[in-house]
């Protein structure tokens, strides 16, 4: 039993509805209490979106339990499928039903219809969210696809030069309730056919059964998001010699990686090498002098693992900055997001519980955060700034604009997206600067709140000299004086290495000097 | 009693379950803790209802049931031990645990009440253990308010003073402003049941009046009987006609007489109408249908088409009992369709053939019920607003007018192809 007062993932149906939502065609019968209707409104409210998910619940309650759940079950698949019409039906069970062990999928597979029917079989209680739209989108493939194994010859990824046309490719794993999903897919297609590759089949997002049955039309697939795609890649490797990409095209330097490594695979030569390395802005308003501040910056990175180990990239390699902390709530993608912390020097942190990365966000106090919706919340509790760059999906990370995180209008938006946040940091400094000036205006609203640390509180703390500091060392005028000169952003730090300093030499009062002391010591 | 036709419907349903109302209920008493024994489907529940994300630590959580707990059942009863332990020491500051039953905690029949009655012991004047279901295999939504107040009531003294009870959660400022008036029309002892600190709990007894501010609260009234309260019949104080007959039956059992009522309430029923008019305006004949969530739909139908004068196409509702909303069903127009339960396929086609100008509805059908044209008023909202008494009568109203004067003013321009 685990305590949870906060969850990164939903539960594995979710991550079927995800599937099923993203799809057309497709009717999802899930034996499920009344209440687990509530995932409803993820689509409908988060994504705004117009329709409803196309599920069914069975609706089960106490009273049924005694009798003959299986009618029930059968009576609601009966009725969505004369109902909805649906190419495919996928049938399955949430956590209650999985208990009760009415086995709807293979009661569904009883009843006698004509079209395909996958049995989602989604532990509930030991596998989350992301697992379950991995297993359905597998499931799904497979069961379409599985006719078609023996009378297949391997497909090579040089058929097109035999077939006398462009390649063509797979984009597998944008689903609803991704991060930024509805965006890559356009960014990615539009870099693909530049090169002259065509899309054959986007999936799920937008792909109806018929879709999936062409997937074996394609070249390669692009795994887009390992979290969703990387089992159906593996599948069709497996039985239909599909090659697959690697690398995530979230980046500037992944981008090029991922454009050599589909021209690699599909053999096709690459023309316009030094025209792409252009084509965002990102690596000249990295290089341009005005981001200079950015050299060193500690940033804190965690979120789901494709977005985290690319956040890691980028901040370390692109941006300059020194990666702090470094984690993931995908217990699937742990290997390798250790491997990334380990070239990082940092430790990494898998953890569902917020609470401990919100701990681990403290304790190396960063300048900047990069995470969920909720390590936003934590930055802001702690004063410092944020930006997000994974699920869980908040109702903000569906903006109106076209923003993508992959290709290199996604580097653009990460530039801006990143950097925004400390620009404000820096407005801040400025504004702590000139506070004294008597033109400044007083009671200017800081972006960070009241949490940013305060230099007026520390200063006419009324509290005894003692107690300024834990340790019963005693801050000096002086010492005082000069941290109020320190810029706000590292002030805390300054005092904790400070103090830190002055318990190692037995220092018993801080002065201006002991803090040169401390700076030149830890430098 | 009025000419109401009455229908039942099963079906698949389109409702929260009875661990949603943990949402308000954790505000209403902040010394209290709420503990899911459940899936994470139950925590993915609460944290996507509550709408928000949670800042800090919240006051209410998931002991999530892993694999391991479900192979015996004496494993789940020692690893819920060790959850409740770390909660306590972690949050030192809580007074009362609510242990809540789930599905997956019903079907596998995790015996809470052993479990808290033995917490009971080990916690002795530290933390109060009460356990109750809001699992959505027994309770909707609301319901599971209904769960909590019955778990409260054996904890509550006796007493035979004779006293106001209002019962059912209030907003704070409603609150306050129902015992100012009560106060005013002579009734000086009133209490709130649920108090606003989980300790504080009222005392009752044969002199108890109990007065119900929520109209799903069947469990409670029957086990508030059962210690001897006197139950006042009278409909809920939504809007001014509710909330009048709510004060007037009120005063009736403290022989306070009506005039009295009148003389108290009239400046405020007048100030109340005066607000309601440009809601009223906005309303007037339009045709509305809600679908079943809160138990708030009967009272909410009958100030809407009494006092804002819509037209009813049909009041669904995911339970009912008659006995408790007698005073209500009384109030309807002629020919009102009730509807108890719910098919939402066959409900939504009744939707989409009536034509509404409004639908009140949970928030998993609103954004696709708008995207086909039609206005909608989600549910939810309902619970969480002071909507309560004759002054907040027009706020109520403008629940329900919003969203029709924003389409006005949205009025879509297109492009002129030629």
């Amino acid at each position: 039993m685990e305590l949870t007062l906060w969850t990164y993932e939903g539960p594995p149906h979710v991550g079927a509805m995800r599937i099923a939502s993203s799809m057309k065609d497709i009717h999802y019968v899930l034996h499920a209490p009344q209440g687990d209707t509530y995932a409803d409104l993820l689509f409908t409210m988060i994504e705004r979106r117009g329709q409803r998910p196309p599920v069914t619940y069975t609706t089960f309650q106490a009273r049924d339990l005694g009798g003959d759940t299986a009618e029930l079950v059968k009576k609601n698949i009966k009725e969505a499928v004369e109902r909805f019409k649906p190419k495919t039906l996928l049938v399955g069970e949430s956590c209650t039903a999985e208990l009760i062990q009415d086995q709807p999928g293979a009661l569904a597979k009883g009843m006698g219809f004509d079209m395909p029917i996958v049995n989602l079989e989604l532990p509930a209680y030991s596998k989350k969210e992301n697992w379950g739209a991995s297993e359905t989108f597998y499931q799904l493939t497979r069961t379409l696809l599985k006719d078609k194994v023996s009378s297949s010859d391997k497909i090579s990824p040089l058929r097109w030069k035999e077939l006398g046309r462009r390649p063509k490719v797979n984009i597998l794993g944008p689903s609803l309730l991704g991060f930024r999903c509805r965006d890559d897919v356009i960014e990615i297609q539009r870099i693909l056919s530049e090169q002259g590759i065509d899309t054959n089949v986007v999936a799920p997002l937008g792909a109806s059964p018929d879709d999936i049955e062409r997937l074996i039309d394609a070249e390669i697939n692009i795994c887009l998001y390992q979290e969703i795609a990387e089992a159906s890649c593996e599948w069709l490797k497996r039985n239909f010699g599909m090659e697959y990409t690697n690398t995530i095209p979230i980046g500037i330097k992944n981008t090029i990686e991922f454009i050599n490594e589909v021209h690699k695979k599909l053999d096709l030569p690459l023309t316009n090498k030094k025209e792409l390395e252009n084509k965002s802005k990102l690596p000249w308003y990295s290089k341009s002098v005005d981001s200079n501040y950015l050299t060193g910056k500690r940033v804190f990175i965690f979120g789901d693992g494709t977005h985290a180990i690319a956040a890691a990239k980028i901040a370390k390699e692109e941006l300059g900055f020194e990666v702090v902390g470094l984690g993931t709530y995908s217990r699937e993608m742990a290997r390798q997001v250790r491997a990334t912390a380990k070239d990082l020097n940092v430790e990494a942190l898998i953890t569902n519980n917020y609470l401990e990365v919100e701990d681990a966000m403290k304790k190396v106090s960063p300048e900047l955060v990069l995470g969920t919706q909720m390590e936003r919340h934590s930055a802001k509790r702690l004063g410092i700034p944020c930006s997000v760059i994974s699920t869980p999906m908040h109702v903000q990370d569906v903006p109106a604009r076209y923003s993508p995180q992959m290709g290199w209008e996604g580097a653009n938006v990460i530039f801006d997206d990143w950097v925004h946040p400390l620009m404000m940091g820096l407005e801040e400094h400025l504004i702590d600067m000139f506070k004294h000036d008597f033109e400044f205006v007083d009671g200017h609203q800081s972006h960070l709140g009241h949490t940013a640390t305060n230099t007026k509180d520390f200063l006419n703390s009324d509290e005894k000299k003692e107690k300024n500091s834990k340790e019963g060392i005693i801050w000096t005028e002086s010492g005082r004086a000069e941290l109020t000169k320190v810029p706000f952003f590292v002030r805390g730090k300054v005092k904790t290495n400070t103090e830190k300093y002055a318990i190692l030499r037995g220092i018993p009062e801080i002065s201006d000097e002991t803090l040169y002391d401390a700076k030149a010591y830890f430098s | 009693m009025s000419k109401v036709e009455f229908n039942k419907e099963t079906g698949p349903r389109e409702v929260f379950c009875g661990l949603t109302s943990i949402v308000w209920l954790h505000r209403r008493m902040p010394d209290a803790f709420f503990l899911v024994v459940g899936s994470r489907t139950c925590a993915h529940l609460i944290q996507s209802a509550a709408g928000v994300m949670i800042f800090a630590e919240p006051r209410f959580g998931t002991a999530i049931l892993e694999e391991k707990d479900l192979a015996g059942l004496a494993d789940a009863h020692e690893e819920l031990d060790r959850v409740v332990n770390d909660l306590i020491a972690r949050r030192p500051e809580i007074k009362t645990l609510f242990l809540v039953g789930s599905c997956p905690s019903e079907v596998i029949k995790l015996d809470l009440a052993t479990v808290a009655e033995k917490l009971n012991k080990r916690f002795l004047g530290q933390v109060r253990f009460v356990n109750y279901s809001g699992s959505g295999i027994e309770t909707t939504f609301t319901q599971g308010e209904d769960g909590a107040l019955k778990a409260l009531i054996p904890l509550m003294e006796s007493s035979n003073e004779e006293k106001l009870l209002l019962v059912g959660t209030l907003a704070n400022n409603v609150e306050d402003r129902f015992k100012k008036i009560f106060r005013n029309l002579g009734i000086s002892n009133i209490e709130s049941f649920p108090p606003r600190q989980s300790t504080e709990l009222p005392k009752i007894g044969k002199n108890t009046k109990v007065l119900l501010t929520q109209p799903y609260l069947s469990d409670t009234v029957r086990d508030l009987k059962h210690r001897g309260c006197e139950i006042i019949s009278a409909p809920f104080p939504l809007g001014i006609e509710g909330s009048t007959e709510w004060f007037l039956a009120a005063a009736k059992a403290f022989k306070i007489s009506e005039l009295k009522v009148h003389e108290i309430i009239s400046p405020l029923i007048n100030r109340a109408k005066l607000a309601l008019e440009s809601h009223k305006e906005i309303l007037k004949g339009k045709r509305l249908f809600l679908l079943p969530e809160s138990q708030l739909e009967i009272s909410l139908a009958r100030f809407l088409h009494n006092e804002c004068e819509m037209d009813l196409i049909e009041v669904g509702t995911p339970y009912l009992n008659k006995d408790l909303m007698k005073e209500e069903i009384n109030l309807l127009p002629d020919n009102t369709k009730i509807v108890e339960g719910q098919h939402v396929e066959k409900q939504l086609d009744r939707v989409r053939e009536s034509n509404p100008d409004l639908v009140v509805c949970g928030m998993g059908l609103a954004n696709p019920l708008e995207a086909e044209g039609i206005s909608t008023k989600w549910s939810i909202e309902m619970v969480f607003s002071p909507i309560h008494g004759i002054d907040q009568a027009a706020e109520l109203a403008g629940l329900f007018s919003k969203p029709l004067r924003r389409n006005q003013i949205l009025t879509t321009k297109t492009l002129v192809t030629h």
